[in-house]
Order: C-alpha cells, then structure tokens, then sequence
C-alpha cells in the first residue's frame, strides 16, 4: 500500500528561514512520490501550526507524519500528540531537525543548507514510510519501596515516601537506627538540636504504619526491574544464628548506605594509628560528647594545645582520597569552638590548605571561630607529628609567612576524609548501579539527574554517592523521595514501545545478546532456543543489534532496512 | 621558600593583645588576602610586608618583627587600610607596633626613619604646622645623609613644594596642650576640658 506521508516544513521564525529556502523545500518534497502532503508554516509548534497538522491530517487522510523543524529533543512529544489527537499512530509522526543540525550550522550558505535540509527530509519520510504502527508498554507497579542504611539519608526517605501513603521497608545493617549522625556530639550551625532531631526522627520511623524497620539485615540479591523488584534480604548478625533469607518484592529502591570513617592507619607520618593522642574527627566528636569529661586517649589529661590538621589523607592522591571530602573545614571550626566551649583557656591550631566554606552562613561560621574563638589558622600541611616528652611536636609550614612552624601539642585531630560505606562495591554489583573511581555510586547525570542512577526505579540519597552534610544529604532524600512517589502516582508503569525485538527464525540462541546488554534486558529463552527481550529493562541503545552475528535483532522503528533506506537519501542531491 | 629556619609557634598571645590594645583594632580578623600588600607603594622595600606582618603579629613572633625595617618602612598613607575587606587599619597596627618597640628599648633597624618621626612631631608641636625646608635640613644633619636626593630636592624648592618660609600656627600653645594631654593623658584628664572654637 502507497504511504500517505504528511510534511510540515517550520520556518521557526528566522532560525530556519533565514538559512533554509523552507517555501521552496516544501515544494519540491510536494513532488515526492511517498509524500500526499506538504506545507510550511512561521511557527509549526504554535496552536495555528498544530492546527495545520490536524486538519491537513484530516483532509487528505494521512498516515504518517514528518515534521521538518528543530530537534526531536525539543517537541517530538509536542508533534507526536498531535499527530495521535488526528488519528495517526503516534509512532510513525517522526521529527526532521533542519535546526540545530542545519540551519544553525550552514548560516552562511543557503543553498548548501537548503540540499542538506532536503536530504534530512526525505531520509525521514524514508523512516516513517516504515514506521510501524506501535502501543506504548504498560507494565504492572509494585507500590512498595525498599530503603538500604537506616541513617538520616535513608530515614528521611522513608519517612516521606511512607508519608505519601506508600509503604516503606527500611533495612540497616547495624543494631539500631541512627547511622552516622548519631555518633555526632554537635551539628553546625547551632551546636545544639541534632541529635533531638535525630531520636524524634527514630521515634516517627518506629511508630509510622507504613514503615517496616528491618535491622542487622543486608540486600543479598536483586533481580527484576522499575517496579517489579525483588529483593531478597538476609537478617542475623553474621556469624549468629542463620536466618534464612526471605524476597521482598518492591518497586522502588532508595540506596542510602552513607560513609565509613578513613582508616588513619594510612597517615602514620602525621602519627596516625601510631599515637595514641592523634584521632580522627569522629574520635573526637565521641571525646566531646556532653556530660563527659574531655580527656586525651593517652593519659586522660584534658587538652590544652590542639592542632586540627585538615585534608588528612583528602586531596591527597597519594594517599587514596583525590576528592575534597566537603565538610571538613566546617567540622574542624566546629569542633575547634566546641573544644573552646569546653576549655576556655586552650588554644586551637588549624592547618589548611584552603578553607571550603560554601553553603549559607558557613563562611560567617569559619570566620567566627578565629575571630571569637581565636582559632589560629595555618596555611600549610604538618609534614610530620612526633611524641616529645609526652606531648606532639607538629611540624608544619606556614606558607603566608613563608615560616616553618613548630607547635608542641597535646592532642592532634586528623580531619579525614569520608570514604564510602564497606561493601558498596558489591552493593552496587547487586544493584546493577555503577560505583566511581573512588567507590561512590554514580547518579544518572552529574549535574541534570542528580537523586536517579542509570538503572530505573534505583534511587540515591546521601553520602553514598559523595560527600555532603547534614542539611544536603535530607534534601536529596527528600527529592529522591520524590522521584519514587512519582512513580508510584501511575496505576500502572507506561514504557516506550520503541525497544529491541528478536526475529526468531533468524536467531541461533547464541547469547552474544545477553552479554552485550548494559542493562540486563536480554536471556535465553528457558524452554525455546531463542533469545528474549525484557522490553521493560530495555532502553533501545541498539547495541544487540549491532553485535548479533546473524542480524536476528532490531529495535522497533529502527529497523537495519529503514536505517540503509534513509541512508540511501543522503548525500547525492549536490556537492555538501 | 622558608626563612630563618623554624619557629617555634606557643600559646602566648602577648604581642598580638599588646598590639590589638595599643592600635584598637583585631589583627585575627585578617584572612590574608594580600590586598594591602599588593597596593602598598613600600612592600618592595619591606622584608615581609604589611599582609605578613599581620600574620607574624598573631604568631606573635615579637623578635622577628620588632626588629625589622618593615614597621619603619611604613609611610602611613592607609591605602591598606582603606583596602582591606575586614576594614583592619593596618597602618595603625605599624603605628603600634613601633610603639611597641620603642617602649621595649628596640634598637630601630632603621634609624633615619625613627630620626624624621621625631622631627616631624617635634616641627608639629612647636610651630603648629609640618615645615617641610626645616625637616629636610634637620633630618640631612642629624642623619648626616648630607648629599641625598639633592637633585629632586633643587627641583621641588624651584616649583615651590617645599617652602622656605614657615607657616605658623597662631595657637601654638594650645597645640603643645594637645601633645602633652595625647602624651600624657592621666593628667590631662583632671584638668579643664578646652572650650571648642
């Protein structure tokens, strides 16, 4: 049957017209022998374009649709809705761009751009020519969401997913909820309210119906896709009594697994795990805790010279951390005024490199502790720590005064760096979420998808996928919360029909497929010898097709006959 | 590059609360961004200049400071302090700190400068107003400096920037009270508040 193809050349005011004779292509495609229809217009995405396109759908009983105009990127939903409202499958309305491909690059030569905008034109009228005609994929939801680390990240998820009315199981590996935070004895910028916070938040997690707080339990596996997971979970201290591992099945997944402490081992030239009287800033954030008595590890004396030493194994690749950890600088003027707080006649030093005070009011923060706390701050790295007579002997530089500096210290805090969580890798690996070359997760986009990974339905909050404070860390749980609601606001999962497909005479079960696939999509038939398409996991890269030795795969409307056929447009209507 | 080999930091903050005290001003305020260093006219003849003196000032390095040409240098002009971002009037802080060394019997690293402050406040307190012709002529004999900058010195005189004829101050007396009451201010405190002009 003779297509009936409909082409609707834009002007886009002047960004086409200006370079692209578009009265003039529209003629000439009038000639072509697919094409029923052809017209331009000032502005196709107007309510006067769309418009055009229905009645001209209409009138002359189109089939197909191309729309010579800008990016698909930009209106290709636009056109295809169009299109659907006129009666043609939305699927074969196809977007030509003889914008940004065209008439924003050839400014300066229309006649050139006007033959390769005649080109694009036609490669797609090829295209729609064999589009078929597809449905979009309806997939069944599961409307439960399973978080992994019970600490802030992951707790104010759950909270605000359980809050919508979804039900939420929370699973920490360790004996109680709390995470990192709660091994803090203060919080910037008021010291006080963290760890109020902090058990209100608990308390809510614990008595909140639509919450399942599974703790001492670990993800062991992971199978499934966007809205259909299972996830099988194992609970029992390891080496306690075994309990057999149970699925849960979940649509969603916020991974919160947050961060582990730099072994200071690492750092034995500044003393540390080597002297007992360098610690780390978690040390002591414990040694701080209110009520108990400030006293250094060695012999319980309370500190009156302490040197805080910043970007401790951080920026640092020698020493595994190329990455600035974030918040030091605001933990080490923290801590430095709590210690002040604590013993007023002591005195603070603070090594730096740079201090790293974005975030609001912080900057203000930093500059209080050396201007009320008389925090003295050293730019320079200590090359080395050394006991002397029972005190530290620092040496450092300070690079503003060009002077080598010596400071006898009671006490040394190393302000090292967060690494991620033990066991994200493997997480990960389970997940089917890559991990960085540090071993944090990867969002979706750095800058454009920031809570999402590339894996569907998986979700990032906090620390586990870079350093970040307090306040960062629940506006990321939140917008990863968000994002799960989102998904769980359809009663049912809609996919775009536009996937790999299998010609199964042609296809000899060789799995090629299913190694090649990024996402998991493609196995073996279980009974047939062929193999399978999961259109759910699928997001039509091609790249199956492209490795089938027997070129027994397709993506639906990407067919390898519609691509040479659009091929065959290109290029011989004048010298490009 | 690292001078003078290494010192040692203590948690003795004489020098810095002497000076904040004498100069009315927080040295730890400084986040040493060189900006009065970088307009300053005199920080290429200075060892350290006006940024690191700050500095040396809160790591109350009180010898190496007190000692050095660089408080001397100073010309007082507060293009630092008119500069600097935490508003530190830094040729305050200079001010103090030769205070500073004088009290402490310093011997001045540079002798001609201490010699024209002198001068000058002693020009001011007698005749009410700067003389430049006798400044010049009183500084070249007590320096002995006798030939220096004579060139610029037949220029300046030929177009008038250095007037031979003094300007006087007709209440030279009451300048001579103001000296004494900032030098002394103790006893000027219990004696009679001067009635405004």
């Amino acid at each position: 049957m003779k297509s009936r193809i409909g082409v609707f050349v834009c002007h886009c005011g002047h960004n086409i017209a200006s370079s692209v004779d578009v009265p003039g292509l529209a003629e000439t495609l009038r000639r072509h022998p697919d094409v029923a229809f052809a017209a331009d217009y000032k502005y196709m995405c107007s309510d006067p374009g769309q418009q055009l396109i229905r009645q001209a759908i209409a009138d002359h009983r189109l089939d197909g649709v191309v729309v010579a105009a800008c990016s698909p990127a930009m209106h290709e939903t636009t056109f295809r809705r169009t299109a659907e409202g006129a009666g043609v499958n939305p699927y074969r309305c196809e977007c030509a761009n003889i914008r940004e491909q065209v008439s924003w690059v050839h400014q300066h030569d229309q006649p050139a751009a006007t033959a390769k905008a005649g080109d694009i034109v036609r490669s797609i009228v090829e295209r729609v020519r064999q589009d078929e005609c597809l449905e979009p994929l309806t997939l069944a939801l599961t409307r439960r969401c399973v978080v992994i680390g019970g600490g802030i990240a992951g707790m104010q998820a759950a909270l605000d997913v359980a809050g919508a009315g979804y039900p939420v199981v929370l699973i920490e590996r360790q004996s109680a909820l709390g995470g990192r935070m709660a091994q803090l004895s203060g919080t910037y910028l008021t010291l006080e309210g963290g760890s109020e916070r902090l058990a209100q938040m608990i308390a809510a997690i614990e008595r909140h119906a639509n919450i399942q707080v599974l703790t001492e339990a670990e993800v062991t596996a992971c199978s499934g896709y966007v809205g259909n997971f299972q996830v099988e979970v194992r609970t029992g201290r390891p080496g306690g009594a075994e309990v057999t591992p149970f699925t849960l099945d979940a649509g969603a997944i916020v991974v919160a697994t947050g961060w582990d402490p730099y072994d200071l081992s690492r750092l034995p030239e500044v003393g540390g795990g080597l002297l007992p009287d360098v610690v780390s800033t978690l040390d002591f954030e414990r040694m701080l805790a209110p009520g108990g008595r400030l006293a250094r590890p060695s012999d319980g004396v309370v500190p009156r010279q302490v040197v805080f030493i910043h970007c401790a194994g951080s920026r640092d690749p020698e020493h595994g951390v190329p990455y600035c950890s974030k918040t030091c600088c605001m933990v080490v003027a923290k801590q430095a005024m709590m210690f002040r707080q604590r013993v007023p006649e002591g005195q603070a030093y603070a090594f730096y490199i740079d201090l790293r005070t974005a975030g609001k009011g912080y900057e203000e923060y930093v500059r209080r502790s050396a201007e009320e706390h008389g925090v003295l701050y050293l730019r320079g790295k200590v090359s080395a720590v050394a006991a002397e007579n029972g005190r530290l002997r620092v040496s450092g530089a300070d690079t503003l005064s060009d002077l080598a500096v010596d400071i006898l210290a009671d006490l040394v805090v190393l302000a090292t760096p967060m690494v991620p969580a033990d066991g994200a890798v493997p997480l990960g690996q389970t997940l089917h979420i890559s991990t960085d070359a540090d071993g944090f997760f990867n969002e979706a986009h750095p800058k454009l998808r920031p809570v999402e990974t590339l894996t569907a339905g998986v979700y990032l909050a906090g620390t586990c996928q870079g350093p970040r404070d307090i306040p960062e860390t629940l506006a990321q749980a939140s917008g990863a919360a968000a994002k799960v609601m989102q998904l769980f606001s359809h009663a049912e999962m809609t996919q775009s029909p536009t996937v790999a497909a299998v010609v199964e005479d042609l296809c000899a079960a060789c799995a090629t497929c299913v190694g090649t696939c990024p996402y998991g999509a493609r196995s073996l038939h279980p009974v047939r010898a062929v193999a399978v398409v999961n259109p759910a996991l699928c997001q039509g890269c091609g790249a199956c097709v492209v490795a089938c030795p027997n070129k027994a795969c397709f993506v639906r409307n990407w067919r390898p006959t519609q691509v040479m056929a659009m091929l065959d447009q290109v290029g011989w209507s004048g010298d490009l | 590059m690292l001078i003078d080999g290494r010192v040692d930091v203590k948690p003795d903050n004489s020098l810095m609360h002497r000076v904040n005290a004498r100069a009315e001003q927080q040295v730890e305020l400084c986040y040493h961004c060189h900006k009065c260093t970088a307009g300053c006219p005199v920080a290429q003849e200075m060892r350290f200049g006006p940024d690191q003196v700050l500095l040396l000032v809160q790591l109350n390095q009180q010898d190496r400071l007190l000692s050095s040409r660089d408080i001397w240098l100073c010309a007082g002009c507060e293009a630092c302090a008119t500069r600097c971002p935490n508003e530190i009037d830094i040729a305050r802080v200079m001010d103090a700190l030769r205070q500073v060394a004088l009290a402490e019997g310093v011997r001045p690293a540079d002798t001609s400068s201490v010699k024209f402050h002198r001068l000058f406040l002693f020009l001011v307190e007698h005749l009410g107003r700067m003389n430049e012709a006798g400044l010049l002529g009183a500084h070249k004999l007590w320096t002995g400096n006798l030939l220096a900058d004579l060139g610029s010195g037949a220029v300046m005189v030929a177009k008038g920037k250095i007037p031979l004829v003094p300007h006087v101050l007709r209440d030279r007396a009451g300048m001579r009270r103001l000296f004494s009451r900032s030098l002394h201010p103790a006893a000027a405190d219990s004696g009679a508040e001067e009635p405004g002009p």
